[in-house]
């Protein structure tokens, strides 16, 4: 006799019972404890056919290879710069990943990136450690200029981008604004400084209702009325990241 | 002269009346607050983040401090001298041991994850709210755990076995007085935290612990509303 005791999108907290009996399996944030299935931190539940997984609510980014992060440089020395991940754990940029140029031995690599800059960077590698390789080779990584950053869970950071690009895309072409978003929870904003405003507006409501249904809608409304004009369904561009 | 009823008419086995929320702190990772009676307690997370001096680092896993502190008005006498003491660095070091077990640091080598826990005003069974909150806090923080942790104090005033005491029945002077602080995991029922101080038979302890692991089912579901309550609805 199997069961599940939680519907999809339901919040759990950690020990919470999901499912009784052997038919089902725990997913991603879960774990079987004899017959039961128990939830193994805070989230939403998500029933897949027989395994039922936690879609998570908080926490802090733990870094990933090929995830695009945004970064600041925290330290500038011999063979490359040290960053800033908005996690536990700073990245390395080597001199040979930091650009395509060739960089002269003892060239002053603060002409490249100076320390407090802004960088779009892309995880080559994540040791057990957690010892972190970026690279700034590959389309749209970048130094940042101008602009402003805004802060976010980096749970939400999906629900920002929405599915292939459409939430970012209805929000720039609502404001008219660029807009890059960092992995590791750091969104970078560039436009007419109303229109920056409320693109912060924005990401901060996709941020505290992401969990519930009915998202993208609510997000045009708000849009629609903040700025006046109707945005058109369009198809996402993907330009996300 | 046997102890008949308590000051403010709870039953025996009544705790004093509970509340808690959680992200009461807007700029912690996680933060929550738990109030039982007259004792406050606020817990914020913050982490994980890099974990100096370096020797203290473990290279396996992440590290779980704890500070329990209570403020220098929280007291109902004499005020608390600020800063670190004997007595809060013990509880500090308690609050973490009832934790560990349910926390999973494996993710965050060499990093430390920082629990604040700060009293505002206090009446006996302060670790225990310390505990509740901390727990609530780290769930909120998004921690893999694999339950919460509830705590109560239970113990003995003369001849009968009490849930949840406050101050004066610590302070009871007519007979034998024994203050006995659990933190259990709720869903297992494994204790994490057992501490005792007074004079106590074998088969009150016996009591007590049943006593206290019913209490703690009841402080599991204050603390399961407030973490639901925090994602409830659209703002």
């Amino acid at each position: 006799m199997s069961e599940i005791l939680v519907k999809n999108k339901d919040i759990v907290v950690p020990g919470e019972k999901l499912a009784e009996g052997m038919d089902y399996l725990p997913g991603q944030g879960a774990y079987r404890d004899g017959e039961n299935i128990l939830a193994g931190r805070l989230g939403l539940a998500s029933v897949d056919g027989k395994a039922i997984k936690l879609i998570s609510l908080a926490g802090r980014y733990s870094p990933k290879k090929n995830d695009t992060i945004i970064c600041t440089i925290a330290d500038v020395n011999f063979s490359g710069w040290r960053l800033n991940t908005n996690c536990a754990y700073s990245a390395m940029l080597s001199m040979k990943d930091g650009s395509s140029d060739f960089i002269q031995r003892g060239a002053d690599l603060t002409q490249y990136y100076d320390i407090g800059d802004y960088i779009v960077c892309k995880i080559t590698n994540v040791t057990s450690q957690k010892l972190i390789d970026v690279s700034m080779k590959g389309p749209g990584l970048r130094k940042l200029k101008g602009g402003r950053i805004v802060k976010v869970n980096t749970n939400k950071v999906p629900r920002i981008i929405g599915k292939q690009g459409s939430m970012v895309s209805m929000i720039k072409q609502a404001t008219g604004c660029q807009i890059t978003v960092g992995q590791n929870g750091l969104v970078w904003v560039q436009g007419e400084p109303k229109a920056e405003i409320l693109v912060v507006k924005t990401i901060e409501k996709i941020a505290e209702e992401s969990h519930l249904s009915g998202l993208t809608d609510r997000i045009k409304v708000f849009l629609e009325k903040e700025t006046g004009t109707k945005i058109e369904a369009k198809q996402g561009d993907n330009h996300g990241v | 002269m046997a102890y008949k009823k308590r000051k403010d008419n709870r039953g025996f086995d009544e705790s004093r009346p509970m509340s808690a929320e959680v992200g009461v702190i807007k700029k912690a990772d996680g933060s929550a607050l738990f109030k039982v009676g007259n004792t406050w307690a606020y817990a914020a997370v913050y982490g994980p983040k890099d974990l100096y001096p370096k020797f203290l680092q473990n290279p396996k896993k992440g590290v779980l401090r704890c500070h329990y502190n209570m403020l220098p008005f929280s007291s109902g006498s004499d005020r608390v001298r600020p800063g670190g003491s004997r007595r809060s660095k013990e509880i500090s070091m308690v609050t973490q041991k009832a934790i560990l077990p349910v926390l999973n640091l494996d993710d965050f080598p060499n990093a430390v994850v920082d629990v604040f826990i700060e009293l505002p005003q206090t009446e006996a069974g302060s670790r225990c709210a310390g505990i509740c909150a901390a727990s609530m806090a780290l769930a909120d923080a998004g921690f893999d755990m694999k339950d919460l942790v509830s705590a109560v104090s239970v113990g003995r005033v003369d001849d009968k076995i009490l849930v949840d005491l406050d101050y004066a029945e610590e302070a009871y002077d007519e007979g034998p007085v024994a203050d006995i602080p659990v933190a259990m995991l709720p869903n297992s029922g494994e204790i994490s935290l057992l501490q005792m101080d007074g004079l106590v038979k074998k088969d009150m302890i016996k009591e007590a612990l049943e006593k206290a692991k019913k209490a703690c089912l009841e402080i599991y579901e204050v603390q399961k509303k407030a973490l639901k309550a925090k994602y409830a609805k659209v703002k």
